[in-house]
């Protein structure tokens, strides 16, 4: 049966409080998950008081602050700090999100809660395990499936109509954003693609250049792999480049359909 | 320890597409959609019931076109009970065997009520 409870070893317990230095005025308070796997400790919030007058403004920016001048045990991933890498997914004030296209300024009036992405198992404090997801989007084969060789002397060609078709689909960074905040992925990880995972398959399925797509969609058609989505609708709700998987999703269902009827 | 010693892309691909879903996906949206008039008729003949003694409400069900509806409605009740149920207990019982068990009682379940639904129905209607 699912279970409603934590574990003892995964109760989360008040942790260290880390004041901000004298003098400074504009305090925000960020309230960060922290769990290490070596110290055998649950895990645990640290409470961090950043002086605003001299942070960037953008979650990340706090992150890296804290990370150099308070606490460099802090373990986040990031890179590109422009939304494009989906490094910095977590879960920021409730919500999926990437920390650094986050302003804090829109994280609510009171303390900026920050916690790994939910549902994940955890490498260390803000780092969760992808390990999975990114072996769900290899089963998919992301790339171009075609028996008909490209033109010797130019690329595939695709009108005008059919590149649009990709819009909404190409632009995903595979952040886990979406995949991690479904309900159905949460109880059915093992066997449900999710969000992500989906998208990917139809940006593929819908390609005019695939030339694979009753195989794709004869890969997806299964009872786990794509029906445990239930149009929760979180996964567009989260996006943090704005895309509706659940579109995708539906999508791909109408297709099936479409090939039997 | 089993999945940990598989690679990460054979834990993925489990034992692969099982090319069914759509079936009871389309079930599924059909009964749902054959609930939304049915049941429109159903609180109709209810309010209606309930201003009828015995012997009126016996004849209002067993007017030709009521039975047929009321018998189209039961089928569709329990045929999209059985389907919304699997996926419920697909979604939240991950114990093997209580999941087995589940699937099966429902499915006895839901037939036995429509059974006994329509055996009801059509004493009814038939007049017996």
């Amino acid at each position: 049966m699912a279970e409603f409870t934590l574990p003892k070893n995964s109760r989360i317990k008040a942790g260290k409080h880390h004041p901000a230095k004298a003098g400074a005025k504009d305090i925000r308070t960020f309230r960060v998950y922290r769990w290490s796997p070596d110290d055998g400790e649950n895990p645990r919030i640290d409470t961090y008081d950043v002086d605003m007058a001299t942070c960037g403004p953008m979650v990340l920016d706090a992150l890296i602050k804290i990370k150099n001048e308070i606490d460099p045990t802090l373990t986040f991933r990031r890179s590109c700090r422009e939304g494009i890498c989906g490094s910095c997914a977590m879960n920021i004030d409730g919500t999926n999100t990437l920390a650094c296209t986050k302003a804090i300024s829109d994280c609510g009036s009171g303390d900026v809660k920050i916690n790994p992405l939910p549902h994940m198992s955890v490498v260390k404090d803000l780092v969760p395990d992808l390990t999975h997801f990114y072996a769900q989007l290899a089963s998919v084969k992301p790339w171009l499936r075609s028996d008909t060789p490209p033109p010797p002397d130019r690329e595939r060609l695709q009108s005008k109509e059919d590149r649009a078709k990709l819009d909404g689909l190409y632009e995903c960074i595979l952040c886990a954003c979406c995949t991690t905040s479904c309900p159905s992925y949460w109880w059915n990880s093992e066997r449900y693609l999710g969000p992500a995972v989906l998208l990917q398959a139809y940006r593929w399925i819908v390609d005019s250049r695939d030339e694979d797509t009753g195989t794709r969609l004869d890969e997806l058609e299964d009872p786990f792999k794509l029906y445990r989505c239930h149009t929760i609708m979180n996964c567009a709700r989260t996006c943090p480049k704005g895309l509706n998987p659940a579109k995708a999703i539906g999508e791909i269902k109408k297709l099936i359909v479409e090939r039997a009827s | 320890m089993n999945a940990r010693l598989r690679s990460p892309l054979k834990n993925a691909l489990g034992l692969g597409s099982a090319r069914a879903g759509s079936h009871h996906f389309v079930v599924q949206r059909l009964t749902a959609a054959a609930l939304v008039l049915l049941g429109l008729w159903f609180v109709w003949i209810v309010l209606e019931l309930l201003h009828l003694d015995y012997a009126g409400a016996h004849a209002l069900v067993a007017q030709p076109c009521n039975a047929v509806l009321l018998l189209a409605f039961v089928t569709a009740v329990f045929w999209h009970a059985q389907l919304g149920l699997q996926v419920v207990i697909e979604d939240y019982v991950h114990t093997r065997g209580s999941q087995l068990l589940l699937q099966v009682a429902v499915k006895f379940l839901c037939f036995i009520g429509a059974a006994a639904s329509v055996l009801a129905i059509l004493k009814i209607a038939l007049g017996r």
